[in-house]
Protein backbone atom coordinates (compact mmCIF):
# COMPACT_ATOMS: atom_id res chain seq x y z
CA UNK A 1 0.00 0.00 0.00
CA UNK A 2 1.35 3.53 -0.59
CA UNK A 3 0.18 5.76 1.88
CA UNK A 4 0.93 8.55 0.11
CA UNK A 5 -2.26 7.90 -2.13
CA UNK A 6 -3.88 7.16 0.72
CA UNK A 7 -3.17 10.40 2.13
CA UNK A 8 -3.86 12.06 -1.00
CA UNK A 9 -7.70 10.88 -1.27
CA UNK A 10 -8.08 11.55 2.50
CA UNK A 11 -6.98 15.19 1.57
CA UNK A 12 -9.64 15.21 -1.04
CA UNK A 13 -12.34 14.62 1.71
CA UNK A 14 -10.50 17.26 4.10
CA UNK A 15 -10.57 19.69 1.70
CA UNK A 16 -14.10 19.47 1.01
CA UNK A 17 -14.68 19.67 4.44
CA UNK A 18 -12.40 22.45 5.66
CA UNK A 19 -13.41 24.89 2.23
CA UNK A 20 -17.02 24.66 4.00
CA UNK A 21 -18.44 26.24 6.86
CA UNK A 22 -21.76 24.50 6.28
CA UNK A 23 -20.40 21.09 6.02
CA UNK A 24 -18.64 21.30 9.73
CA UNK A 25 -21.32 22.61 10.93
CA UNK A 26 -23.53 19.87 9.33
CA UNK A 27 -21.11 17.03 10.39
CA UNK A 28 -21.40 19.06 14.21
CA UNK A 29 -25.00 19.68 14.21
CA UNK A 30 -26.69 16.25 14.06
CA UNK A 31 -24.56 14.46 16.65
CA UNK A 32 -25.56 17.75 19.03
CA UNK A 33 -29.27 17.64 18.26
CA UNK A 34 -29.00 13.42 19.31
CA UNK A 35 -27.40 14.34 22.56
CA UNK A 36 -29.96 16.87 23.16
CA UNK A 37 -32.58 14.56 22.45
CA UNK A 38 -31.71 11.57 24.20
CA UNK A 39 -30.19 13.53 27.44
CA UNK A 40 -34.06 14.95 27.88
CA UNK A 41 -35.15 11.29 27.42
CA UNK A 42 -32.43 10.17 29.48
CA UNK A 43 -33.02 12.50 31.79
CA UNK A 44 -37.25 11.78 32.12
CA UNK A 45 -36.20 7.65 32.37
CA UNK A 46 -33.86 8.14 34.81
CA UNK A 47 -36.27 10.32 37.05
CA UNK A 48 -39.36 7.42 36.46
CA UNK A 49 -37.78 3.91 35.72
CA UNK A 50 -36.62 1.66 38.45
CA UNK A 51 -34.22 -0.17 35.84
CA UNK A 52 -32.30 3.22 34.68
CA UNK A 53 -32.68 4.85 38.41
CA UNK A 54 -29.09 3.62 39.90
CA UNK A 55 -27.32 4.56 36.30
CA UNK A 56 -27.68 8.13 35.03
CA UNK A 57 -27.33 8.49 31.35
CA UNK A 58 -27.29 4.80 30.38
CA UNK A 59 -29.50 5.53 27.29
CA UNK A 60 -27.24 8.72 26.63
CA UNK A 61 -24.14 6.61 26.60
CA UNK A 62 -25.86 4.37 23.81
CA UNK A 63 -27.03 7.44 22.01
CA UNK A 64 -23.45 8.32 21.89
CA UNK A 65 -22.25 4.72 20.68
CA UNK A 66 -24.64 4.40 18.24
CA UNK A 67 -24.19 7.65 16.84
CA UNK A 68 -20.90 6.74 16.56
CA UNK A 69 -21.56 3.96 14.46
CA UNK A 70 -24.25 6.04 12.46
CA UNK A 71 -21.74 8.81 11.77
CA UNK A 72 -18.90 6.26 10.76
CA UNK A 73 -20.95 4.41 8.01
CA UNK A 74 -22.54 7.40 6.43
CA UNK A 75 -19.08 9.11 6.37
CA UNK A 76 -18.01 6.06 4.20
CA UNK A 77 -21.36 6.40 2.06
CA UNK A 78 -21.23 9.93 1.76
CA UNK A 79 -17.45 10.08 0.85
CA UNK A 80 -18.27 7.62 -1.83
CA UNK A 81 -21.69 9.22 -2.98
CA UNK A 82 -19.38 12.68 -3.26
CA UNK A 83 -17.38 11.36 -6.62
CA UNK A 84 -20.95 10.35 -8.07
CA UNK A 85 -22.31 13.65 -7.00
CA UNK A 86 -19.34 15.90 -8.21
CA UNK A 87 -18.98 13.58 -11.78
CA UNK A 88 -15.52 12.61 -10.49
CA UNK A 89 -16.23 8.78 -10.45
CA UNK A 90 -14.05 8.03 -13.96
CA UNK A 91 -11.44 10.32 -12.70
CA UNK A 92 -10.71 8.58 -9.40
CA UNK A 93 -10.96 5.14 -10.98
CA UNK A 94 -8.70 5.47 -14.01
CA UNK A 95 -5.65 7.11 -10.97
CA UNK A 96 -3.37 4.76 -10.49
CA UNK A 97 -4.72 4.03 -6.78
CA UNK A 98 -5.30 0.06 -5.81
CA UNK A 99 -8.56 -0.65 -4.51
CA UNK A 100 -7.47 -1.32 -1.04
CA UNK A 101 -6.23 1.73 -0.67
CA UNK A 102 -8.94 3.41 -1.18
CA UNK A 103 -10.80 1.51 1.04
CA UNK A 104 -8.18 2.02 3.81
CA UNK A 105 -8.23 5.83 2.82
CA UNK A 106 -12.35 5.79 3.19
CA UNK A 107 -12.14 3.54 6.43
CA UNK A 108 -9.95 6.47 8.47
CA UNK A 109 -11.17 9.84 6.95
CA UNK A 110 -15.02 8.74 7.81
CA UNK A 111 -13.86 7.94 11.45
CA UNK A 112 -12.30 11.33 11.27
CA UNK A 113 -15.80 12.91 10.60
CA UNK A 114 -17.27 10.92 13.07
CA UNK A 115 -15.31 12.29 15.28
CA UNK A 116 -15.49 15.70 14.43
CA UNK A 117 -19.15 15.80 14.73
CA UNK A 118 -19.34 13.30 18.21
CA UNK A 119 -16.15 14.12 19.85
CA UNK A 120 -18.17 18.16 20.90
CA UNK A 121 -21.21 16.39 21.45
CA UNK A 122 -19.94 14.49 23.76
CA UNK A 123 -17.97 16.54 25.61
CA UNK A 124 -20.87 18.55 25.93
CA UNK A 125 -22.97 15.89 27.13
CA UNK A 126 -20.56 16.06 30.28
CA UNK A 127 -22.20 19.50 31.87
CA UNK A 128 -25.53 19.40 30.39
CA UNK A 129 -26.32 15.91 31.17
CA UNK A 130 -23.80 14.88 34.26
CA UNK A 131 -23.21 12.33 31.25
CA UNK A 132 -19.27 10.96 30.53
CA UNK A 133 -18.92 8.99 27.51
CA UNK A 134 -15.46 8.19 28.83
CA UNK A 135 -16.78 6.45 32.01
CA UNK A 136 -16.19 3.66 30.52
CA UNK A 137 -12.87 3.94 30.83
CA UNK A 138 -10.37 1.39 28.29
CA UNK A 139 -13.41 -0.70 27.33
CA UNK A 140 -15.18 2.49 25.61
CA UNK A 141 -11.89 1.94 22.89
CA UNK A 142 -12.89 -2.05 22.50
CA UNK A 143 -16.29 -0.93 22.45
CA UNK A 144 -15.80 2.13 19.77
CA UNK A 145 -13.41 -0.38 17.48
CA UNK A 146 -16.31 -3.19 17.26
CA UNK A 147 -19.02 -0.22 16.37
CA UNK A 148 -16.18 1.28 13.80
CA UNK A 149 -15.57 -2.24 11.97
CA UNK A 150 -18.84 -2.57 11.96
CA UNK A 151 -19.74 0.68 10.38
CA UNK A 152 -17.22 0.17 7.58
CA UNK A 153 -18.86 -2.74 6.89
CA UNK A 154 -21.92 -1.43 5.92
CA UNK A 155 -20.41 1.39 4.35
CA UNK A 156 -18.64 -0.83 2.17
CA UNK A 157 -22.22 -3.08 1.74
CA UNK A 158 -23.59 0.06 0.45
CA UNK A 159 -20.74 1.08 -1.59
CA UNK A 160 -20.97 -2.33 -3.54
CA UNK A 161 -24.70 -1.46 -4.10
CA UNK A 162 -23.89 1.51 -5.26
CA UNK A 163 -21.43 0.09 -8.00
CA UNK A 164 -23.99 -2.40 -8.34
CA UNK A 165 -26.87 -0.63 -8.62
CA UNK A 166 -26.01 2.67 -9.59
CA UNK A 167 -27.01 6.00 -8.37
CA UNK A 168 -30.33 4.62 -7.03
CA UNK A 169 -29.10 2.78 -4.62
CA UNK A 170 -28.41 6.07 -2.56
CA UNK A 171 -32.02 6.08 -0.78
CA UNK A 172 -30.63 2.52 0.71
CA UNK A 173 -27.34 4.26 1.97
CA UNK A 174 -29.41 6.62 4.39
CA UNK A 175 -32.01 3.57 5.34
CA UNK A 176 -29.26 0.80 5.98
CA UNK A 177 -28.76 1.44 9.88
CA UNK A 178 -32.22 2.11 10.63
CA UNK A 179 -32.94 -0.96 9.65
CA UNK A 180 -30.66 -2.96 11.63
CA UNK A 181 -30.85 -0.70 14.33
CA UNK A 182 -34.14 -2.44 15.88
CA UNK A 183 -31.80 -5.98 16.06
CA UNK A 184 -29.10 -4.03 17.54
CA UNK A 185 -30.65 -3.55 21.28
CA UNK A 186 -29.06 -0.14 21.16
CA UNK A 187 -31.74 1.26 24.42
CA UNK A 188 -32.94 -2.26 25.02
CA UNK A 189 -31.91 -5.67 26.52
CA UNK A 190 -31.74 -8.77 24.16
CA UNK A 191 -34.52 -10.62 25.72
CA UNK A 192 -36.82 -7.46 24.51
CA UNK A 193 -37.07 -9.67 21.36
CA UNK A 194 -38.71 -12.30 20.49
CA UNK A 195 -36.82 -15.62 20.36
CA UNK A 196 -36.86 -15.95 16.74
CA UNK A 197 -35.14 -12.62 16.53
CA UNK A 198 -32.89 -12.58 19.51
CA UNK A 199 -31.30 -15.66 17.18
CA UNK A 200 -30.20 -13.28 14.44
CA UNK A 201 -29.31 -9.98 16.52
CA UNK A 202 -27.01 -12.59 18.47
CA UNK A 203 -25.47 -13.29 14.96
CA UNK A 204 -24.88 -9.01 15.18
CA UNK A 205 -21.97 -7.57 16.90
CA UNK A 206 -24.42 -4.70 18.12
CA UNK A 207 -26.02 -6.56 20.19
CA UNK A 208 -23.02 -7.76 22.25
CA UNK A 209 -21.27 -4.30 21.99
CA UNK A 210 -24.52 -2.52 23.38
CA UNK A 211 -25.15 -5.27 26.06
CA UNK A 212 -21.77 -4.58 27.32
CA UNK A 213 -21.99 -1.18 27.90
CA UNK A 214 -25.17 -1.59 30.14
CA UNK A 215 -23.10 -4.26 32.03
CA UNK A 216 -20.27 -1.88 32.23
CA UNK A 217 -22.68 0.83 33.47
CA UNK A 218 -25.10 -1.04 35.62
CA UNK A 219 -22.84 -3.83 37.28
CA UNK A 220 -19.31 -1.36 36.94
CA UNK A 221 -18.08 -5.10 35.75
CA UNK A 222 -15.78 -5.95 32.48
CA UNK A 223 -16.27 -9.15 30.41
CA UNK A 224 -13.48 -9.06 28.06
CA UNK A 225 -14.97 -12.53 26.48
CA UNK A 226 -17.97 -10.52 24.97
CA UNK A 227 -15.95 -7.73 24.11
CA UNK A 228 -13.74 -10.05 22.28
CA UNK A 229 -16.73 -12.07 21.15
CA UNK A 230 -17.83 -8.55 20.01
CA UNK A 231 -14.99 -7.39 18.06
CA UNK A 232 -14.91 -11.24 16.14
CA UNK A 233 -17.96 -10.81 14.90
CA UNK A 234 -17.13 -7.15 13.39
CA UNK A 235 -13.89 -8.52 12.10
CA UNK A 236 -15.52 -11.31 10.01
CA UNK A 237 -18.52 -8.99 9.05
CA UNK A 238 -15.66 -6.75 8.06
CA UNK A 239 -13.75 -9.24 5.77
CA UNK A 240 -17.03 -10.32 3.96
CA UNK A 241 -17.82 -6.35 3.43
CA UNK A 242 -14.35 -6.37 1.54
CA UNK A 243 -15.03 -8.90 -0.39
CA UNK A 244 -18.43 -8.08 -1.27
CA UNK A 245 -17.00 -4.49 -2.23
CA UNK A 246 -14.38 -6.47 -4.49
CA UNK A 247 -17.21 -8.95 -6.70
CA UNK A 248 -19.04 -5.45 -6.90
CA UNK A 249 -15.70 -3.71 -8.56
CA UNK A 250 -15.16 -6.12 -10.83
CA UNK A 251 -19.19 -6.61 -11.51
CA UNK A 252 -19.33 -2.74 -12.40
CA UNK A 253 -16.37 -3.66 -14.65
CA UNK A 254 -17.78 -6.15 -16.32
CA UNK A 255 -20.99 -3.87 -17.05
CA UNK A 256 -19.30 -1.26 -17.83
CA UNK A 257 -20.78 1.42 -14.88
CA UNK A 258 -17.95 2.85 -14.03
CA UNK A 259 -17.52 4.90 -16.97
CA UNK A 260 -20.90 6.97 -16.67
CA UNK A 261 -21.10 6.48 -13.20
CA UNK A 262 -22.91 9.81 -11.94
CA UNK A 263 -26.04 12.06 -11.36
CA UNK B 1 4.46 3.90 -25.21
CA UNK B 2 2.27 2.30 -27.82
CA UNK B 3 -1.01 0.57 -28.17
CA UNK B 4 -2.40 -2.10 -29.91
CA UNK B 5 -5.83 -3.59 -29.61
CA UNK B 6 -6.74 -7.43 -31.07
CA UNK B 7 -10.30 -8.18 -31.60
CA UNK B 8 -11.76 -6.25 -29.11
CA UNK B 9 -15.15 -7.16 -28.42
CA UNK B 10 -17.55 -5.96 -25.63
CA UNK B 11 -21.15 -6.73 -25.46
CA UNK B 12 -23.36 -5.87 -22.49
CA UNK B 13 -26.69 -7.92 -22.45
CA UNK B 14 -26.78 -9.33 -25.77
CA UNK B 15 -26.04 -5.93 -26.97
CA UNK B 16 -22.52 -5.37 -28.64
CA UNK B 17 -21.20 -2.06 -27.98
CA UNK B 18 -17.62 -3.37 -29.80
CA UNK B 19 -17.63 -5.80 -32.19
CA UNK B 20 -14.17 -7.41 -33.41
CA UNK B 21 -12.26 -3.85 -33.67
CA UNK B 22 -8.16 -4.06 -34.19
CA UNK B 23 -5.64 -0.93 -34.55
CA UNK B 24 -2.52 -0.50 -33.21
CA UNK B 25 -1.43 3.38 -32.03
CA UNK B 26 2.42 3.94 -32.63
CA UNK B 27 4.29 5.93 -30.05
CA UNK B 28 4.01 9.76 -30.32
CA UNK B 29 1.35 9.29 -32.80
CA UNK B 30 -2.30 10.86 -32.82
CA UNK B 31 -5.21 8.34 -33.86
CA UNK B 32 -8.63 10.11 -33.77
CA UNK B 33 -11.79 7.99 -33.19
CA UNK B 34 -14.47 8.90 -35.23
CA UNK B 35 -18.07 8.12 -35.47
CA UNK B 36 -21.43 8.89 -34.32
CA UNK B 37 -23.10 8.69 -31.07
CA UNK B 38 -23.47 5.24 -29.42
CA UNK B 39 -20.86 3.44 -32.17
CA UNK B 40 -18.61 2.45 -29.47
CA UNK B 41 -16.05 5.05 -29.27
CA UNK B 42 -16.38 5.40 -25.59
CA UNK B 43 -16.54 2.00 -24.91
CA UNK B 44 -13.03 1.28 -26.33
CA UNK B 45 -11.55 3.70 -24.46
CA UNK B 46 -13.03 2.51 -21.46
CA UNK B 47 -11.61 -0.77 -22.13
CA UNK B 48 -8.12 1.05 -22.73
CA UNK B 49 -8.41 2.72 -19.42
CA UNK B 50 -9.02 -0.49 -17.67
CA UNK B 51 -12.42 0.55 -16.19
CA UNK B 52 -14.51 -1.90 -19.14
CA UNK B 53 -13.51 -5.63 -19.04
CA UNK B 54 -13.99 -6.71 -22.21
CA UNK B 55 -15.80 -9.87 -23.61
CA UNK B 56 -12.99 -11.00 -25.85
CA UNK B 57 -9.63 -9.76 -27.57
CA UNK B 58 -6.93 -7.99 -25.93
CA UNK B 59 -4.91 -4.66 -25.41
CA UNK B 60 -1.11 -4.65 -25.71
CA UNK B 61 0.88 -1.70 -24.35
CA UNK B 62 3.96 -1.74 -25.48
CA UNK B 63 3.99 -5.03 -26.44
CA UNK B 64 2.26 -6.54 -22.87
CA UNK B 65 -1.10 -7.30 -22.50
CA UNK B 66 -2.92 -4.78 -20.19
CA UNK B 67 -4.44 -7.40 -17.93
CA UNK B 68 -0.95 -8.85 -17.22
CA UNK B 69 0.29 -5.28 -16.34
CA UNK B 70 0.35 -4.20 -12.85
CA UNK B 71 -2.79 -1.89 -12.49
CA UNK B 72 -1.27 0.77 -10.63
CA UNK B 73 1.82 0.88 -12.94
CA UNK B 74 0.17 1.23 -16.01
CA UNK B 75 -2.09 3.67 -14.95
CA UNK B 76 0.62 6.16 -13.53
CA UNK B 77 1.29 6.29 -17.23
CA UNK B 78 -1.60 7.40 -18.69
CA UNK B 79 -4.44 9.47 -18.68
CA UNK B 80 -7.73 10.64 -19.56
CA UNK B 81 -9.29 13.76 -20.41
CA UNK B 82 -13.22 14.61 -21.08
CA UNK B 83 -15.73 17.25 -20.38
CA UNK B 84 -18.20 14.42 -19.63
CA UNK B 85 -16.77 13.84 -16.63
CA UNK B 86 -15.53 16.54 -13.63
CA UNK B 87 -13.21 17.15 -11.02
CA UNK B 88 -14.97 17.89 -7.29
CA UNK B 89 -16.68 21.22 -7.42
CA UNK B 90 -16.09 22.36 -4.13
CA UNK B 91 -12.18 21.87 -4.08
CA UNK B 92 -10.14 24.87 -5.66
CA UNK B 93 -8.39 24.67 -8.91
CA UNK B 94 -5.01 24.30 -6.83
CA UNK B 95 -6.22 21.73 -4.27
CA UNK B 96 -7.94 19.41 -7.52
CA UNK B 97 -4.11 19.19 -8.98
CA UNK B 98 -2.55 18.84 -5.54
CA UNK B 99 -5.06 15.36 -4.75
CA UNK B 100 -4.50 14.11 -8.17
CA UNK B 101 -0.33 15.00 -8.58
CA UNK B 102 -0.14 12.94 -5.64
CA UNK B 103 -2.40 10.28 -6.45
CA UNK B 104 -0.49 9.96 -9.44
CA UNK B 105 2.87 10.25 -7.51
CA UNK B 106 4.46 13.21 -9.40
CA UNK B 107 7.55 14.08 -7.95
CA UNK B 108 7.92 18.08 -7.59
CA UNK B 109 4.78 18.53 -7.13
CA UNK B 110 4.28 22.26 -6.73
CA UNK B 111 6.89 22.55 -9.17
CA UNK B 112 4.83 20.45 -11.85
CA UNK B 113 1.52 22.21 -10.62
CA UNK B 114 3.11 25.78 -11.47
CA UNK B 115 4.28 24.12 -14.80
CA UNK B 116 1.02 23.18 -16.06
CA UNK B 117 -0.67 26.03 -14.60
CA UNK B 118 1.29 28.29 -16.47
CA UNK B 119 1.13 26.53 -19.78
CA UNK B 120 -2.34 26.85 -19.70
CA UNK B 121 -3.01 29.98 -18.18
CA UNK B 122 -4.81 28.86 -15.26
CA UNK B 123 -3.13 30.71 -12.56
CA UNK B 124 -5.53 33.49 -12.60
CA UNK B 125 -8.48 31.00 -10.90
CA UNK B 126 -6.19 28.61 -9.06
CA UNK B 127 -7.54 29.23 -5.78
CA UNK B 128 -11.18 29.24 -7.13
CA UNK B 129 -13.58 26.76 -6.88
CA UNK B 130 -13.66 24.07 -10.02
CA UNK B 131 -17.29 24.05 -10.02
CA UNK B 132 -17.31 28.18 -10.24
CA UNK B 133 -15.56 28.12 -13.24
CA UNK B 134 -16.87 28.91 -16.74
CA UNK B 135 -16.57 25.83 -19.16
CA UNK B 136 -13.63 27.08 -21.25
CA UNK B 137 -11.68 27.09 -17.69
CA UNK B 138 -13.06 23.57 -16.63
CA UNK B 139 -11.85 22.00 -19.63
CA UNK B 140 -8.12 23.66 -19.35
CA UNK B 141 -8.62 22.99 -15.72
CA UNK B 142 -9.41 18.41 -16.99
CA UNK B 143 -6.65 19.19 -19.36
CA UNK B 144 -4.01 19.80 -16.47
CA UNK B 145 -4.79 16.90 -14.54
CA UNK B 146 -4.90 15.00 -17.81
CA UNK B 147 -1.38 16.03 -18.14
CA UNK B 148 -0.34 16.69 -14.36
CA UNK B 149 1.63 13.40 -14.37
CA UNK B 150 3.72 13.60 -18.02
CA UNK B 151 1.52 10.71 -19.49
CA UNK B 152 3.18 8.55 -22.25
CA UNK B 153 -0.60 7.88 -23.69
CA UNK B 154 -3.34 10.32 -23.47
CA UNK B 155 -7.13 9.20 -23.94
CA UNK B 156 -9.29 12.59 -24.91
CA UNK B 157 -12.71 12.53 -25.11
CA UNK B 158 -13.68 15.18 -27.12
CA UNK B 159 -11.58 18.00 -25.27
CA UNK B 160 -12.75 21.16 -27.37
CA UNK B 161 -16.85 20.27 -26.75
CA UNK B 162 -19.00 23.16 -26.14
CA UNK B 163 -15.83 26.03 -26.26
CA UNK B 164 -16.20 28.92 -27.78
CA UNK B 165 -13.87 28.98 -31.36
CA UNK B 166 -10.85 31.50 -29.08
CA UNK B 167 -10.25 28.60 -26.03
CA UNK B 168 -11.16 25.78 -28.72
CA UNK B 169 -8.01 27.01 -30.76
CA UNK B 170 -6.22 27.85 -27.94
CA UNK B 171 -6.47 24.39 -26.57
CA UNK B 172 -6.29 22.65 -29.61
CA UNK B 173 -2.34 24.70 -29.95
CA UNK B 174 -1.38 23.58 -26.77
CA UNK B 175 -2.27 19.66 -27.40
CA UNK B 176 -0.66 20.08 -30.59
CA UNK B 177 2.56 22.03 -28.82
CA UNK B 178 2.63 19.36 -26.16
CA UNK B 179 2.82 15.58 -28.29
CA UNK B 180 5.46 16.97 -30.13
CA UNK B 181 7.40 18.30 -26.78
CA UNK B 182 7.00 15.03 -25.10
CA UNK B 183 6.43 12.31 -27.81
CA UNK B 184 2.91 11.38 -26.34
CA UNK B 185 0.44 8.71 -28.03
CA UNK B 186 -3.06 10.29 -27.90
CA UNK B 187 -6.46 8.82 -28.56
CA UNK B 188 -8.67 11.48 -29.77
CA UNK B 189 -12.32 10.77 -29.78
CA UNK B 190 -14.24 13.55 -31.26
CA UNK B 191 -16.82 15.22 -33.44
CA UNK B 192 -15.20 18.27 -34.49
CA UNK B 193 -13.81 17.54 -37.93
CA UNK B 194 -11.19 20.67 -38.03
CA UNK B 195 -10.17 19.33 -34.98
CA UNK B 196 -9.31 16.28 -35.91
CA UNK B 197 -7.68 17.23 -39.39
CA UNK B 198 -5.07 19.32 -37.36
CA UNK B 199 -4.51 17.29 -34.47
CA UNK B 200 -4.38 13.58 -35.94
CA UNK B 201 -2.15 11.55 -37.99
CA UNK B 202 -4.38 8.91 -38.94
CA UNK B 203 -8.29 8.21 -38.38
CA UNK B 204 -10.41 5.45 -37.31
CA UNK B 205 -14.18 5.07 -38.32
CA UNK B 206 -16.30 3.31 -36.37
CA UNK B 207 -20.60 2.15 -36.45
CA UNK B 208 -22.27 0.46 -34.65
CA UNK B 209 -19.56 -0.95 -33.07
CA UNK B 210 -17.31 -1.75 -36.16
CA UNK B 211 -14.61 0.07 -37.39
CA UNK B 212 -15.80 0.81 -40.81
CA UNK B 213 -13.12 2.58 -41.98
CA UNK B 214 -9.12 4.13 -41.45
CA UNK B 215 -6.21 5.87 -42.74
CA UNK B 216 -5.18 9.79 -43.01
CA UNK B 217 -7.58 12.27 -43.62
CA UNK B 218 -6.67 12.64 -47.01
CA UNK B 219 -6.78 9.06 -48.36
CA UNK B 220 -10.44 8.57 -46.48
CA UNK B 221 -11.22 11.97 -48.03
CA UNK B 222 -10.26 11.27 -51.09
CA UNK B 223 -11.18 7.26 -50.97
CA UNK B 224 -15.01 8.48 -50.41
CA UNK B 225 -15.08 11.44 -53.20
CA UNK B 226 -15.60 14.58 -50.54
CA UNK B 227 -14.29 17.62 -50.58
CA UNK B 228 -13.06 17.90 -46.57
CA UNK B 229 -13.56 15.43 -43.62
CA UNK B 230 -17.34 16.89 -42.46
CA UNK B 231 -18.89 15.19 -45.66
CA UNK B 232 -16.94 12.17 -45.34
CA UNK B 233 -17.96 11.74 -42.05
CA UNK B 234 -21.63 12.22 -43.12
CA UNK B 235 -21.50 10.04 -45.84
CA UNK B 236 -19.98 6.92 -43.98
CA UNK B 237 -22.60 7.69 -40.59
CA UNK B 238 -25.20 7.98 -42.86
CA UNK B 239 -24.82 4.58 -45.64
CA UNK B 240 -25.61 1.69 -44.62
CA UNK B 241 -22.92 -0.28 -46.26
CA UNK B 242 -19.34 -1.09 -44.10
CA UNK B 243 -16.77 0.51 -46.36
CA UNK B 244 -13.44 -1.14 -45.29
Amino acid sequence: MNFNKIYALALRHLYLISNSLPRIIDLIYWPTVQIFLWGFISKFFTLNSDYYSNTVGIILTAAILYDFLFRVSISFNMMFLEEIWSRNFTNLFIAPIKINEIITSLTFTAVLRALIGLVPAAVLAIPLFGVSVFKLGLPLLFLLLGLYLFGITLGLLVTSGLLRFGPSFENIAWASLFFLAPLGCIYYPIEVLPNSLQIIAKALPLVHIFEEMRNILLNNTVNYFDIIKSISISIIYFILGVIVFYVSFFGAKVRGTLINMGE
Amino acid sequence: MFIEVKNLTKEFQKNLAVDNINFSIGKGKTVGLLGPNGCGKTTSIGMMLGLIKPSSGEILINNKNLDSLKRDDILSRINFASPYIELPKKLTVRQNLEVYGRLYGVKKLKERIDEISEDLNIKNFYNRKTGELSSGQKNRVSLAKSLINKPEILFLDEPTASLDPDIGDFIRSYIQQYKTKHQVTILLASHNMNEVERLCDSIIMMKNGKIIDRGTCEEIIKKHGRDNLEDTFLKLARSKDEFQ
